[in-house]
């Protein structure tokens, strides 16, 4: 068996993760589990959320990894881990299946835009009944919803700063609910607002950092708790901008 | 408000992240499964206490329970299910209204609420995990050696 191959398709495999935000733990877990059934008994990983050194043991080297984009994937963390399943109960050859890793690397399974986009409204749109606001809010709600998120998606994109862009959807979103309810179209502000700023909430990375701590990764789950902290610091810091005039 | 509303919006709520956060197709229902459980969960113990940070915990159990079963069940990483999930209980209300009296220059009010916000956080944390640790006690393998001896 080619030892550099399965050695890099034990990394590959962390790396694809960690960028599509699955767990710390899970990550260590699946590369341990690939490489004890590629014949690397010996093999050791630590794994934070900018970058991964896996030590296959000896006489091969220490490798490093490099984890410079991190969002949010579910499917591709799916699409991994039953690659490394097929490996470990031996359906698949290592090859196989690392070839099977780089198509997941370059496929794009996102959906599309516009259906994000609607989604996030939609959201929105329930979560403002969710939180007993009036059904009369929903449009507004969704619009700001929608424009919101669009604008994160947007900034993010352009920028690559995700605080600037977390920032400025929730002002605009703040900006839309308040002009909504000064011209008569909406009634309750601070309903309109927590509903519409819903999908920028960091769910996924406050559940992570937990699990994270809980499962005796600290270094990672400080860093993504400092992330989440950061990201909900952002929304309030919008909101309060428009909410302080 | 019905029972069946709150169970037909928070499933769209929970499918919709599905969406954003890129869920697998045919995961996309189970996933609004998952959040309406969540937050029925929630819904019900909060009428019957009328205490955000236990009923949080409870609402958090149950995502915990139902996404561990769902993974079970199509073997796929627990988190698909459970992120989509969460997000109905998040105290987004009352981190919002913290950030309100603290722009107002009313930092009591604004610790108040804060704390809350910081209290029902914790509860979600310990939900889910007091439900893993559960769930994995109940269904232990007899098998799982790593570091196999030759």
């Amino acid at each position: 068996m080619d030892k550099e191959l399965a050695i890099d398709c034990c990394l590959l495999a962390g790396r694809l993760m960690m960028e599509a935000g699955a767990e710390t733990y899970r990550v260590e877990d699946t590369m341990k589990r690939m490489a004890n059934s590629l014949e690397l008994p010996a093999a050791h990983s630590f794994v934070t959320p900018t970058g991964i050194i896996f030590s296959p043991g000896s006489p091969h080297h220490t490798k490093l990894v490099q984890i410079s984009k991190r969002s949010t994937d579910l499917e591709k963390i799916a699409l991994v881990n039953a690659v490394s399943r097929k490996l470990s109960t031996g359906q698949s050859a290592l090859s196989e299946a690392y070839q099977e890793l780089l198509h997941i690397e370059k496929a794009n399974v996102m959906f599309p835009m516009w259906l994000q986009i609607f989604s996030a409204a939609i959201a929105s749109g329930c979560f403002l009944i969710l939180l007993e606001g009036s059904w009369k809010d929903v449009p507004m709600a969704i619009l700001a919803g929608g424009t919101g998120f669009t604008v994160a998606a947007f900034l993010d994109d352009l920028t690559r700063v995700k605080f600037f862009a977390e920032f400025m959807a929730s002002l605009v979103i703040a900006l839309i609910s308040f002009f909504a309810v000064s011209f008569g179209f909406g009634q309750e502000l601070d309903k309109i607002i927590i509903g519409s700023v819903m999908p920028l909430v960091p769910g996924l990375l406050i559940t992570n950092a937990v699990r994270d701590l809980m499962a005796g990764h600290f270094v990672s789950g400080l860093s993504k708790g400092a992330e989440a902290f950061l990201t909900s610091f952002a929304i309030g810091a919008g909101v309060a901008f428009v909410l302080s005039f | 408000m019905s029972w069946f509303v709150q169970a037909i919006l928070s499933f769209l709520a929970a499918f919709g992240f599905g969406i954003i956060f890129n869920a697998p197709r045919k995961m996309l229902f189970y996933c609004g499964f998952v959040g309406m459980s969540g937050w029925l969960g929630y819904k019900v113990f909060h009428n019957i206490t009328g205490d955000a940070v236990q009923s949080s915990f409870l609402g958090a159990f149950a995502v915990a329970v139902v996404a561990h079963l769902f993974a079970k069940r199509f073997r796929t990483p627990m988190i698909v299910f459970s992120v989509a999930g969460i997000i109905p209980l998040v105290p987004g209300g009352m981190a919002y209204n913290a950030m309100r009296h603290i722009v107002e220059n009313d930092y009591l009010s604004a610790i108040t609420f804060a704390s809350e916000a910081f209290m029902i956080s914790g509860a979600i944390a310990m939900g889910l995990v007091f439900a893993e640790v559960i769930i994995q006690l109940a269904f232990r393998k007899r098998t799982p050696r790593f570091y196999t001896k030759n």
